[in-house]
């Protein structure tokens, strides 16, 4: 009796132990090893890239003192600066004009919680000129940097961040006309985001 | 049109305009409250500057339907302590030339001091860097913002 009540508490942990083999091993390659082209992921990370520097996303993703507007990039106009949270200074605050919601009555984008990148997600140099892919994709993946998301987290944010979507619904200009958008879809960009995440989020060597 | 319940000054006031009217056209053409000016219409100049749940706010660009806070105007804020001492210090340093934008002014300035009692040089500089004056009395506007500076707590 004994002896038959050791044998089933052997086959119950080997069992566990296999059991749990296999899902740490199917976790992993969700995360890492899906997608077995580097060069792929390096191909999606750069269509990322792409959307990241364009003007709808890098003008807030300054490295000096202010805000950057329009698909020239200029520096924003009204003396509008940076303040201490990225949310401008007391009476020049960014929601003195921009508010939850586009205006396109008056030409004024806005979103929930308008503010800046952090200087430590700056993805352009202090010439106001983007930093490199390989550059950008160190920044972004470094969790000490990026309020500590992985990869999935990352994915996240592109998928849902109220400001992130702004990018796609940017509204209409002073004038009128719509403001120029992403160069990809966001159903891209989020398709591009996983492909790259799925592969371990990898950046290009280089500069 | 659309009908909007907006507290201005502490009262409840009732406008029916198109959604898409900026809070200055409703402050003055509706409410006839004409303190608040309009300058350049796009923000730029600071003229417009009235508070919208205690930030300072371009009324100039901000369309009645997305206001979501008490309005205070240059008509009310004599009523807050901080936008008494400032406008007191106005009135002392002898402040105003033309006067145009000197409600703006005035706006930005206790949002600065309520945000900041005892503002730096660089402060000044920064919070009312968005409001422009033609007639350039910006030395007697941070003269003014020191002195009531002083005054508060």
């Amino acid at each position: 009796m004994l002896v038959n009540r050791r044998l089933l508490v052997r086959v119950f942990l080997f069992t566990l132990l296999v059991s749990s083999l296999a899902i740490l091993k199917s976790g992993e390659s969700k995360i890492s090893t899906a997608d077995p082209n580097p060069a792929d992921a390096l191909a999606a990370w750069q269509q990322v890239y792409s959307v990241l520097t364009s003007p709808r996303c890098i003008n807030c993703h300054t490295a000096t003192n202010y805000p950057q507007q329009g698909d020239d990039r200029h520096r924003h106009f009204a003396n509008v600066i940076r303040g201490p949270e990225g949310k401008g200074v007391p009476a020049l605050n960014c929601v003195s004009c921009h508010q939850e919601s586009n205006a396109d009555s008056t030409g004024v984008p806005g979103g929930p919680n308008w503010h800046l990148a952090p200087l430590s997600m700056r993805w352009q140099d202090v010439n106001d000129q983007p930093l490199s892919s390989a550059a950008v994709c160190r920044a972004v993946t470094d969790r000490l940097k990026n309020h500590n998301m992985d990869g999935r987290a990352l994915l996240k944010h592109h998928q849902e961040e109220e400001l992130v979507l702004w990018a796609w619904n940017p509204g209409r200009r002073p004038d009128g006309t719509m403001r120029t958008l992403p160069p990809l879809t966001h159903g891209e960009f989020v398709d591009a985001t996983r492909r790259w995440v799925d592969a371990g989020t990898p950046c290009p060597k280089a500069r | 049109m659309a009908t909007y319940q907006l507290n201005v000054n502490g009262k409840n006031r009732e406008v029916t305009v198109d959604p898409s009217t900026p809070l200055l056209w409703v402050l003055r053409e509706e409410l006839k409250m004409t303190g608040t000016k309009y300058g350049c219409g796009i923000s730029a100049c600071g003229a417009c500057t009235v508070h919208v749940a205690g930030v300072a706010t371009r009324s100039c660009v901000v369309p009645v339907s997305l206001i979501g806070g008490p309005i205070v105007t240059i008509e009310g804020v004599g009523q807050d302590p901080v936008g008494r001492v400032v406008q007191n210090a106005w009135v002392e340093k002898d402040v105003v030339q033309c006067g145009y934008c000197q409600s703006g002014q005035i706006m930005s300035a206790v949002a600065l001091l309520k945000a900041t009692p005892k503002p730096s040089q660089t402060n000044i500089e920064e919070s009312m860097g968005g409001n422009l004056c033609r007639c350039a009395t910006y030395v007697r506007i941070r003269e003014a913002i020191e002195s009531a500076s002083q005054q508060l707590k």
